[in-house]
């Protein structure tokens, strides 16, 4: 355990930041124009608020946290279907937070509190257990979050999986939602602080074609305050240079193929199609969708799930979890915002989840807008 | 089958002493403040002032009953000796009641009350009445102490209130709004040995550490303290740690407070700890430390008279008292700052 601490020293080293703050600062003022950088990851969010780095920043550089969040972004309709299989008898599996967050009537915990059986898990093999204990019983994994979690549940796909266990797929693929964003004019994004751990996983290449349309910079991430300053200074390095590139600071994990086992698996089970974001668009092949020889696992076809996409009743009224999950506004700005809507209490899922940007900035008590560079 | 009301149901986070907590004891138990006592229940400090005698009460719950540095007998003096201390107050008698579960081992009971009795030998007080009663099996846990206590007023206090009168005008106590502009914020060591100490005494938590708990009586080091001047309050940073203590301060002052993360003392064992459990160090409880505000020309004094003590010797000042800021500020590991507000509970619960 020390050996770990001694290494994590030198991610978090005063005189390190230090000295990238000055870089930072430099390059900020021979670019003059205003900076915005935009990460799509819950931890990251949590690093950059934790540390305070947003206070490290010059005035005419700004990092808002984008669609990171696995719970935020899993729509409210397939939380309402996992919610009526619950309450229909079906055994109903899923982590912690997802349980937590509200569909258009109600969250999953909600449901088992009205009688339904929901059971919390750490991982999809918790599940396959489960369902083999308990043979007679019908269980449904509610799987949702991003590539870093679909492969664990693909290889077990592959393998055995008990006749009584069907899949409610979520999962939303990463390089899609930030290459969207990428592309976007309307959005306003300057440069990409990429998601370390998603990125091991796919690898930087699914983000060639997006870079090469929007010739935006991007770097990957890690989860360190030092990683974070650490990129934001090569961001603004390529901006000065005028040569935007995809760099790689997170070069402890993440590789241009990144992890290819995981990808072949993944490629077995799930093909990519359009993917809805909670509250905000359809993505174009941002969703995993499981291939059709799976269709006896699949709880979409199993139960006769209807595709729907954007509800009517996606929020309680008044909440604005569309818009801080697109990085559009702060927190505070969202007038239920440690009011009604406090993480002992969510209303909306970017509150309910450790990696909404809501609850990041509750637990720190942060009741302001952080400053802005630009809008 | 109905949504059980969820306010109207106490959950352990209303015992763990952050936002629960204070909203629990405003919302109930404050409609016991009548305004008795030089500092009576409405100042919601660690004793109450009456007739120049101070007086408190404290119950303790903590599971294992034995863990790693001490147990529930030196935690129940303890406990209740560092309230009265941090008052300013000198300890002298305490009383001890003890609930017992049915079928408790008479053999620990007795090595309980051999802990108790040197634990109140090193902090110079008496146990002088008490109160024994036994509950069926599994109505609860093993044991529950509680101590009440009382305290004189020592020279060592008028005298530490009188240096104080140079630079403002001070309550009769140590109390937070005797907090001024340009204080220093001194721990006297290093924090949240005690709460991982009982967290790793703890079967299946997954973690092993050799984290020894901190639970000491501090009167004598804050009496030595109290002799050289310029102590503005103290208070000891239990259950919502330092988070909840500065946050308390700040409030009760209208001052804010400002910290620097590089200079809170931690044993590397508990940081390597807290890292993996993902706890934040400021919100764990600790039972042998005090947090102090000290006027500026007394603080190097200060300092060198905690060092040359052991329940002193890792103390550092780690930030000042400061009008142009609001609440609690703190200047993190690699230079930012962010807020530190008052937690919602401790992380780990029943350490105390």
């Amino acid at each position: 355990m020390s050996e770990y601490l001694s290494l994590l020293k030198y991610y978090r080293d005063p005189n390190l930041a230090k000295a990238l703050r000055v870089r930072i600062e430099e390059l900020a003022k021979k670019i003059e124009e205003n900076i915005m950088i935009m990460h799509v990851c819950g931890s990251h969010e949590w690093t950059i608020t934790h540390y305070g780095i947003r206070s490290l920043l010059p005035e005419n550089v700004e990092v808002r946290a984008g669609p990171g969040c696995p719970v935020c972004i899993t729509p409210a309709t397939d939380i309402d279907d996992a919610v009526k299989l619950a309450m229909d008898g079906v055994i109903v599996a899923t982590y912690g937070d997802m349980s937590r967050a509200r569909g258009t009537k109600m969250s999953l915990e909600e449901a088992r509190a009205m009688g339904g059986d929901v059971r919390v898990i750490y991982g999809v093999q918790d599940v396959v257990k489960m369902a083999r204990r308990e043979p007679s019983k019908d269980f449904l994994f509610f799987a949702v979050g991003m590539d870093t979690t679909a492969p664990a549940t693909a290889f077990e796909m592959l393998k055995d999986v008990p006749d009584n266990l069907s899949f409610l797929v979520s999962y939303r693929y990463t390089p899609a939602i930030q290459g969207s964003v990428m592309e976007s004019n309307v959005l306003g994004i300057d440069a990409f602080i990429s998601a370390g751990h998603s990125v091991t996983v796919t690898g930087l290449r699914p983000y060639y074609e997006y870079f090469l349309r929007s010739k935006k910079p991007m770097v990957a991430t890690g989860f360190e305050p030092i990683d974070v300053l650490m990129s934001v200074y090569m961001i603004l390095k390529q901006i000065e240079e005028g040569k935007p590139r995809i760099e790689n600071e997170y070069t402890r994990s993440v590789t241009w193929e990144g992890n290819v086992k995981a990808q072949q698996v993944m490629e077995k089970v799930f093909d990519l199609e359009d993917g809805y974001v909670r509250g905000v668009a359809v993505f174009p092949k941002a969703g995993f969708r499981l291939k059709e020889e799976f269709s006896k696992k699949d709880a979409r076809v199993q139960y006769g799930l209807k595709d729907r996409t954007k509800s009517k009743d996606e929020y309680v009224a008044g909440a604005r979890c569309g818009e801080v999950v697109m990085g559009l506004i702060d927190p505070p700005e969202c007038p239920l915002y440690g009011k009604t809507c406090k993480p002992d209490d969510p209303k909306g899922a970017p509150m309910v989840s450790q990696e909404g940007t809501c609850w990041i900035w509750a637990t720190h008590r942060i009741v302001n807008v952080s400053p802005r560079c630009r809008r | 089958m109905e949504v059980p009301d969820r306010k109207n149901v106490i959950t352990l986070l209303h015992g763990a002493g952050g936002t629960y907590m204070h909203s629990l004891i405003r919302d109930v138990f404050l409609r016991l403040s009548d305004g008795f006592g030089e500092v009576g229940l409405e100042m919601m400090d660690d004793a109450a002032v009456i007739n120049g005698v101070v007086f408190t009460t404290d119950s303790f719950i903590v599971r294992p009953i034995f863990f790693r540095g001490g147990d529930i007998g030196r935690l129940s003096v303890s406990g209740t000796v560092n309230d009265i201390a941090m008052m300013g107050g000198e300890p002298t008698a305490l009383s001890l009641g003890v609930v017992l579960e049915e079928g408790f081992p008479k053999d620990k009971l007795e090595k309980i009350v051999e802990s108790i009795k040197s634990t109140a030998k090193e902090a110079g007080v008496h146990i002088v009445t008490g109160d024994t009663k036994v509950m069926e099996r599994g109505s609860l846990d093993k044991i529950v102490i509680n101590t009440a206590g009382i305290g004189t007023r020592p020279r060592q206090l008028d005298h530490n209130i009188e240096t104080l009168r140079k630079s403002r005008q001070p309550r009769n106590w140590l109390v937070p709004t005797n907090l001024r502009d340009g204080d220093k914020i001194v721990v006297t060591g290093t924090l949240g040995d005690h709460a991982i100490a009982v967290l790793s005494s703890r079967e299946g938590v997954g973690f092993e550490s050799n984290v020894a708990s901190d639970v000491a009586p501090l009167n004598k080091l804050i009496m030595n303290i109290l002799e050289i001047g310029g102590i503005a309050d103290a208070k000891d940073p239990t259950r919502g740690g330092l988070a909840d203590l500065l946050q308390d301060w700040s409030e009760k002052s209208g001052l804010g407070i400002f910290i620097r993360e590089n200079d809170i003392p931690v044993k590397d064992d508990v940081r390597a700890a807290v890292e993996f459990l993902g706890m934040d160090i400021l919100e764990l409880g600790n039972e042998g430390k005090a947090v102090l505000a000290v006027s500026p020309e007394y603080v190097k004094d200060v300092i060198d008279a905690l060092h040359s003590d052991p329940l002193g010797k890792d103390a550092m000042v780690i930030g000042e008292v400061r009008k142009d800021l609001e609440g609690v500020i703190m200047e993190t590991v690699v230079g930012g700052e962010r807020y530190v507000g008052r937690p919602m509970g401790d992380p780990v619960p029943r350490i105390c």
